[in-house]
């Protein structure tokens, strides 16, 4: 038994490298995804300071939203406009219907709304464009499709999937951007300023309500992207859903208001998760991936409360 | 006009501090209770019994027992679904064992076993706080989905992987399995659930209901007077995890009969919390309140196209209902943040100065 | 103050009768830094039963912080603190309590869901004992240890003229009644020690007498030893028996309130000195 635990998953680490390696990079892969759910939270958190619940079902709706315009005889690039502009108008009535009547409600007030406004994604979305799972058009959208084998070794084979690799870079791509607009432009100084401190921007002349309109919409971007990657690596559909609950532990790991916390956080959580279930999980029957990821971080946060990037909290009366 | 207490006077403080100082409300809840244990078996058919009342009734329960924890004593959990399934499965496999014993203790029973999960899972909440520890009880929402799929002996290996309720009989008469009548269910589910309401009431306005209110208010001027952090919040999980667990046992017992490990998921989870929330936190009324909105409305919704002489696929009323009940909800938590609790006390405020506005 | 329960009930001390000005806590070269912040230096200063001991300083002179370190807060790297003639080990915050240290706090920390009643009826807890199982039942022995501190809870509801706000939620009040509850909350502990973390911030002049004269009559007639913060010189000099002055977390006078405001390096804290 304790051989099983402790020395068996590292022996076969070691025997069988090529499937060692070709886990890590699902780890990876899985890793960005999450991340990038995270990333969604951690825009709206740190602007607004609300736990947006519904980010993982606005990708979702995104995926839903670029598919069903295409299927509807939309070409692809039109589609993926017009899923743009639903995201503007999503991000615009968010912060007109429901964050600006509760705006300085408490935390848990505002984590209900946007539970609120999950439910009526959902529902909105399967009334428009149908309950069943949809196939994502990525060759329509240019996107590479296929895969490269490597030789690894004397026999191994790592295969890499070209719409990973795409979704890796388009990740990094994504998180410079938002990098260079947070620290470079106008907007994103005022968005920094209403992070630290509404009414103390309020009081500068930053209109609250237009920040809150913007990160919404950049989230509403980052939702899309990440439901088109998805989207093509399974279906599109409200399953996905629960997959999106993993970017919780993520962002347990790196804080909620930390960009390179979520980075770093999705790719701990996805590599753990993997190995954990490919290496360990047999021993109790597999499956584990569905709480593994809590587990881990609920661990590390006993440990280190102010998660990855926080500095030391000094309590004070 | 009829909502005065003018003239009521007490002379001790045992008058003063009793549950419902006013006369007015004792009164009407005497007559909620009569209703309840006398009009309603008298006049109620068995479709209202089974799909409204009872499970009313358990999600109230499910609703007191998550406010105790969040309500009253501020830690936020996402387990609740969890917690009621594990009352349901220890209620389920202590019938098993002990096929003999009355079923209505082995419910009340089972809830020993949440209480022990619940209080293990609360530990983290010594050191993690608010919205973190709310994340972290996805991880006992989680495994315990986990557990209930996996682990066989829950459900006595059944090939299903549902657990079906057994024939039951108490007190020489049916209680439990498809052949109880609504009627003795319904008389079982409300009495423990006012029962348990009753004695919670008494918890909540002492020491210890005060005692998590410190926490929940101020947490570190609680413990510069002297309040336990661990214990406290700890016993705040068992007695809130006791009172799921037996929710979730009634649950099945005495209104689906069959369960499986998706019947206690995260979606519970969010629909208890939700009553919890448009109840209004921190209140005993609102989470009957609460209850009573989130459970009947989508019941209700689903007969509308019907009444109105629409006809529409079944699918699509589903979806309309979700639409519904998230835009209501939102609706409300902009009505009153405080919940259906603070608006019946803004109502009863109104009373008293009745018919002039202060 | 007839209305008050006999000042023996109230205060331990007071009916033992201790020779008066017997050490109650000494605070022996504490030294206390988060991560490479000094927020105290070797400081060491005691408190005898019976008395009010002022500690003032400028702002970020690390009184609130020695405060912390006496009921047990925060713990200091260095030196020791001897309660009661025997010397603590570290403690929790709760442990401290139930040792007789009560405290109110710079910025109002009231229960703010619960109205003055609970607020002060919460000062109770440590002396009530009745388990989960009567507390359920709440008739017989619940409901009368309840009666029981409720009645003490009036007499200290009576004490600090808070009669009319009782069942009103304590967010609702204004600020100088909220630092009264607050008072009222530490109270209700029967306190051997009592900090006050400026139980006079922001208050007008006629607030502030009101306060001063219930520090004067908790001292006199319950025999509590006070240690508290100020800003308000007049107050210090006015109530105070004698005075700890810091400054960058470093003593630097202590004595009688005249002997202390003569002291040079004390003027110079304030006033500023050209280097």
């Amino acid at each position: 038994m304790l051989y099983d635990i402790f020395i068996d998953p590292f022996v076969q680490m070691y025997q069988m490298p090529d499937f060692f390696l070709q886990v890590l990079w699902e780890g990876f892969v899985a890793g960005i995804l999450y991340a990038l759910i995270a990333l969604g939270f951690v825009l709206i958190f740190k602007a607004s300071g609300v736990f947006n619940f519904a980010q993982g079902i606005m990708v979702v709706f995104a995926g839903l939203t670029l598919v069903g315009l295409h299927e509807n005889g939309v070409p692809a690039y039109l589609a993926l406009l017009l899923t743009i502009g639903v995201m503007g108008v999503l991000a615009y009535s968010v912060e007109r219907v429901v964050m600006r009547p509760l705006v300085n409600q408490p935390d848990i007030i505002l984590l209900m709304a946007t539970i609120g406004l999950t439910y009526f994604l959902i529902g909105f979305g399967e009334f428009v464009f149908g309950g069943e799972p949809k196939q994502m058009i990525t060759q329509e959208l240019g996107l590479p499709t296929g895969s490269t084998a490597f030789e690894f070794g004397e026999r191994g084979l790592v295969i890499l999937q070209h719409i990973d690799i795409a979704a890796a870079v388009i990740a990094v791509i994504m998180v410079a951007s938002l990098g260079i607009f947070f620290n470079k432009t106008r907007i994103g100084r005022a968005l920094r300023a209403v992070a630290d401190d509404h009414q103390a921007a309020l009081s500068v002349g930053i209109s609250l309500n237009q920040i809150w309109a913007i990160v919404w919409f950049a989230a509403g971007l980052v939702a899309l992207a990440t439901g088109i990657m998805w989207g093509a690596r399974s279906d599109v559909s409200f399953a996905l859903e629960i997959v999106a609950f993993k970017a919780l532990p993520v962002l347990i790991l790196g804080g909620f208001t930390s960009i390179p916390g979520a980075i770093v956080g999705g790719l701990i959580i996805g590599f753990g998760e993997k190995i954990g279930e490919l290496y360990w999980g047999g021993l109790v029957g597999g499956g584990i991936e569905s709480w593994l990821a809590y587990i881990i971080a609920l661990i590390f946060l006993l440990f280190r409360p102010q998660g990855l990037f926080g500095e030391k909290i000094i309590e004070r009366v | 006009m009829f909502y005065r207490e003018a003239g009521q006077f007490k002379t001790s403080y045992q008058a003063d501090q009793a549950l419902m100082p006013i006369r007015q409300d004792r009164i009407g809840l005497a007559a909620i209770l009569l209703i309840a244990f006398v009009a309603i078996p008298f006049f109620a058919n068995d479709f209202f019994l089974t799909s409204i009342m009872i499970p009313f009734l358990v999600f109230s329960l499910a609703a007191i027992g998550l406010n105790v924890l969040t309500g009253f004593c501020g830690q936020l959990s996402l387990g609740t679904g969890a917690f009621m399934g594990v009352g349901a499965y220890a209620a389920y496999k202590l019938t098993t064992i002990f096929p003999d014993a009355n079923v209505i203790l082995m419910v009340l029973l089972s809830g020993v076993f949440s209480a022990g999960v619940g209080a293990i899972f609360g530990l983290p909440s010594l050191r993690i706080k608010g919205l973190y520890l709310a994340v972290t009880t996805l991880a006992a929402q989680f495994f315990l989905e986990w557990c209930f799929i996996r682990i066989g002996w829950l459900y006595n290996y059944n090939a299903s992987g549902a657990i079906e309720i057994p024939h039951r009989e108490a007190f020489g008469v049916v209680v439990s399995g498809a052949e109880s009548s609504p009627l003795v269910r319904y008389f079982i589910v409300l009495t423990i659930t006012v029962g348990i309401a009753m004695l919670m009431a008494n918890v909540l306005r002492g020491r210890i209901g005060r005692s998590w209110m410190m926490i929940r208010d101020m947490d570190i001027a609680a413990e510069l007077m002297g309040i336990r952090p661990l214990q406290t919040k700890l016993l705040a999980f068992a007695v809130s995890s006791y009172i799921c667990g037996v929710a979730g046992a009634m649950m099945v017992f005495f209104w689906l009969n069959a369960a499986e490990p998706s019947s206690y998921s995260i979606q519970l989870s969010f629909q208890v919390l939700f009553m919890v929330i448009l109840g209004g936190l921190g209140s005993l009324a609102g989470a009957f309140m609460g209850a009573a909105f989130i459970w009947i409305l989508p019941v209700f919704l689903k007969f509308i196209p019907g009444v109105l002489g629409f006809d529409v696929a079944a699918e699509a009323v589903e979806h309309v209902t979700f639409m519904i009940v998230g835009a209501l909800i939102i609706f409300f938590l902009i009505v009153e943040p405080h919940g259906f609790a603070r608006l019946w006390q803004i109502g009863k405020q109104k009373l008293r100065v009745w018919p002039f506005p202060y | 103050m007839n209305a008050l329960v006999s000042e023996k009930e109230l205060s331990p001390a007071a009916a033992g009768a201790p020779a008066a000005g017997e050490e109650l806590l000494r605070v022996d070269n504490v030294s206390l830094s988060f991560g490479g912040v000094k927020a105290i230096t070797n400081i060491s200063f005691d408190i005898l039963e019976g008395e009010i001991r002022a500690i003032i300083g400028p702002n970020g002179a690390g009184k609130t912080s020695m405060l912390n370190v006496i009921n047990g807060f925060y713990h200091p790297q260095e030196g020791t603190i001897t309660w009661q003639g025997k010397v603590r080990r570290k403690m929790k915050p709760y442990e401290a309590a139930s040792n007789g240290i009560a405290r109110t706090f710079q910025n109002v920390a009231l229960f703010k869901g619960m109205t003055t009643l609970d607020n002060i009826m919460s000062g109770r807890s440590l002396k009530m004992h009745k388990n989960f199982f009567w507390q359920m039942l709440w008739r017989g022995p619940a409901e009368a240890e309840e009666i029981e501190h409720r009645k003490k809870v009036e007499d200290i509801i009576d004490f600090l003229e808070i009669q009319a706000i009782r069942k009103t939620p304590v967010g609702r009040l204004p600020y100088g009644l909220q630092k009264r509850v607050e008072l009222g909350r530490a109270l209700a502990m029967e306190p051997d020690l009592l900090l006050l973390d400026e139980p006079m911030a922001g208050m007008n002049l006629e607030e502030k007498e009101d306060m001063s004269r219930f520090i004067i009559d908790v001292n006199q007639e319950f025999g509590t030893t006070i240690a508290l913060i100020e800003h308000d010189m007049g107050v210090v000099m006015d109530l105070s028996d004698r005075v700890v002055v810091l400054d960058y977390g470093k003593k630097i006078a202590d004595g009688p309130p005249e002997e202390v405001q003569a002291s040079q390096a004390v003027i110079d804290a304030y006033l500023g000195v050209s280097h």
